[in-house]
């Protein structure tokens, strides 16, 4: 080792054996302010209720043949169902039957899946989509930045319900379609966004000091101006999972979801239950509860997730 | 022999208005017609107030803003032909220290990767020993110790992320090194160690350095030649100990006569000159010498309509005044107004 001076050597130790660095491991360089986000993340109360929330709808979308008691559509029960008279709880039917005589739970269980997939799908295909258009607006400006900003700036205008209910109509009621819908008015939130934190940081010294030592230019956008860039996509992304679920029951509620009755979902089971509001309200605040509960669970982690990833933040 | 040579350099800046008819309104002349001759291994002081376009024009030599005209020449090779990716190479060659260490550093970069990415971009290839060996060589020369590499800027204080700054901008063993405003961000007491950790390199690697401050004390310390910047020229230049105890452009005397003295008995020597008003816009410059408007030396009609040349007055002295001689000889007294004192001392005018 080459000479240091005592006094260097001296706040070098205490630096060791200071508090900051014996809570989080030796870092590797890199993945190292990635694993301090995610201790950070782990240790507040809030993230750990949302993780287990999500945790908890996944597992029961793995494995909903074992949890329900019954097929979703299965309607054996149509003949305990009177106009306007629903049968509720029960041992056998935990929430109920509902107007087409099917158990109430069992669809809710197997909704979990299409609802979490049509989250999942709509936002990663949306998010790389908008990514894709921010990473072109943000890196390039100029003349790339003004077309793609005007193509999102046009389907920023169209009213994302009436985006998506165009887009559903073009391509007929089906669970693919709800989740294209979704996707692509998600596009112009992340392309807008990622673009502007990367003209942000484009300003910044850093990016300026990046191109006064001479780095190429590939290297400054990739390494340096995408990376302090796309914490407020990660976390917006998060935080759409939930507004995707909500659209989709909205879709759903509007008759644009699939009409199998065999997959049900969140959305569905709440346009279902409008006619019977008044006499079985638990048919509407089922399905209802499911989706607050998951957009819950998103929308916990994505907070915790926006203060995590600053590496600036000290707890 | 001259390592930066500077000939004329302008920055203008477009100032655009209007959404549908984007149209240019006006030009900012945030440097306008410099010219520079900055010998190998010396140190260049530029000093001037806020907005006179000291950072423009460092940052112009480096082709960090684009100039608008003139030329400069490092080491013979014209920096402004240059295309994109011969420039880029040639930066290897010309580092900067920025003012602001923490927001000149990449958040989510360790020191380490800080301090070697340079090296890949420039096609200096290592093995992974050498690279770590050249890294401890570097926060050894700038008062670091060696854990830092792993760490990350917010881990560190002001002094020692701008010692980070400094090991970035050396690791390429640069010739010119521009050091815009080193330590005008910095605690007092972190200052000095910085400066003299800079002039230690400067002695140790043979740089070129160029010195952007607003702070008198500084620039007169480390420099060898100092340059005065208003409103983007330069309106004296000469050796450090001469300029700053002999200034001759009113500007200079005027900046000079502002700097407190630390001795209760000079303190009370009536040798203030208070400049009045702000520093015109350098959108609409005053015509003639750029100082006529302020000037306490002001002489009718030929300051307000012929630019004065930068010429020597002195040996190694130049000034950009009109009656730089006379102003010297006390021919020419600064105009008394109600709170402007005139100037005493050494060899210049006595009060009226």
């Amino acid at each position: 080792m080459t000479t240091v001076s005592p006094a260097a050597m001296a706040s070098a130790q205490t630096d060791g054996n200071g508090s900051q660095m014996s809570e989080r491991p030796r870092t590797r360089i890199g993945g190292g302010l990635w694993r301090q986000a995610l201790y950070r993340v782990l240790r507040s109360k809030s993230a750990i209720l949302g993780l287990a929330l999500i945790t908890a709808f996944i597992a029961v979308a793995v494995f909903a043949p074992w949890i329900a008691p019954f097929r979703p559509g299965d309607n054996s029960w149509l003949d305990q169902v009177r106009p306007g008279q629903y049968p509720g709880p029960s041992a056998e039917h935990w929430l109920g039957i509902d107007p087409q005589g099917r158990d109430v739970f069992s669809r809710l269980v197997y909704g979990t899946r299409q609802s979490l997939l049509i989250g999942v799908v709509s936002v990663l295909l949306g998010g790389s989509v908008g990514v894709t258009l921010g990473i072109l607006a943000g890196a390039f400006g100029g003349w790339v930045d003004a077309i793609v900003m005007r193509i999102v700036d046009i389907m920023l205008a169209v009213p994302s319900l009436l985006m998506a209910i165009a887009v559903a109509a073009v391509l007929g009621p089906s669970l693919t379609s709800v989740m294209v819908a979704i996707a692509v008015t998600s596009v112009p939130i992340f392309a807008r966004l990622l673009r502007g934190q990367m003209l942000g940081q484009r300003a910044s010294d850093y990016v300026l000091a990046a191109r006064a030592a001479g780095l190429r230019r590939s290297t400054i956008i990739f390494s340096h101006v995408l990376p302090n860039s796309v914490t407020p996509v990660l976390v917006q992304g998060t935080l759409y999972l939930s507004i995707a679920i909500i659209d989709a029951a909205g879709l759903a509620f509007l008759g644009l979801s699939s009409p199998d009755p065999s997959t049900p979902e969140w959305g569905r089971m709440l346009t279902d239950a409008q006619d019977a509001l008044a006499t079985a309200p638990l048919l509407a605040m089922a399905p209802g509860a499911a989706i607050v509960l998951a957009a819950l669970g998103f929308t916990l982690l994505g907070e915790q997730m926006r203060e995590a990833l600053d590496p600036k933040y000290h707890r | 022999m001259n390592l930066l040579t500077v000939r004329d350099l302008k920055v203008h800046f477009p100032i655009m208005r209007g959404v549908i008819r984007h149209r240019q309104v006006g030009t900012v002349k945030a440097v306008d017609g410099v010219d520079l001759d900055i010998r190998a291994t010396s140190t260049y002081g530029l000093v001037g107030e806020s907005g006179c376009g000291k950072s423009t024009l460092g940052r112009a030599l480096l082709r960090l803003v684009e100039p608008t005209s003139g030329s400069v020449h490092l080491d013979g090779t014209d920096i402004l032909s240059l295309r994109e990716e011969p420039l880029r190479r040639m930066r290897s060659r010309m580092q900067m220290v920025f003012q602001d260490p923490m927001a000149s550093l990449n958040p989510r970069q360790s020191v380490y990767a800080t301090l070697t990415e340079p090296l890949a971009a420039h096609g200096i290839t290592m093995s992974a020993h050498q690279r770590q060996l050249h890294v401890r060589e570097l926060l050894d020369s700038v008062g670091l110790p060696a854990d830092a590499a792993d760490k990350y800027p917010h881990e560190f204080s002001g002094g020692q992320r701008q010692r980070i700054g400094i090991a970035r901008a050396i690791t390429l063993k640069p010739d010119l090194l521009i050091a815009d405003e080193p330590v005008s961000a910095l605690d007092v007491s972190v200052q000095a160690q910085v400066i003299n950790l800079l002039e230690e390199l400067q002695e140790q690697l043979q740089l070129t350095f160029i010195v952007i401050a607003h702070d008198l004390a500084v620039v007169r310390h480390i420099s060898e030649t100092v340059g005065v910047m208003y409103l983007g020229g330069i309106v004296e230049e000469g050796a450090a100990d001469d300029l700053y105890v002999q200034p001759m452009h009113p500007y200079t005397i005027s900046l000079l006569s502002a700097v407190p003295i630390p001795d209760p008995v000079a303190a009370d020597r009536p040798e203030r000159i208070v400049l009045r008003g702000d520093l015109p816009s350098p959108a609409d410059p005053p015509s003639g010498c750029r100082f006529n408007t302020r000037c306490p030396f002001r002489q009718e009609t030929r300051c307000g309509d012929e630019r004065p040349e930068l010429r020597e007055v002195a040996p190694d002295h130049k000034v950009a005044c009109h009656y730089a001689e006379a102003i010297l000889t006390g021919e020419i007294t600064p105009r008394v107004e109600s709170r402007t004192t005139v100037l005493t001392g050494e060899g210049r005018t006595s009060p009226q």
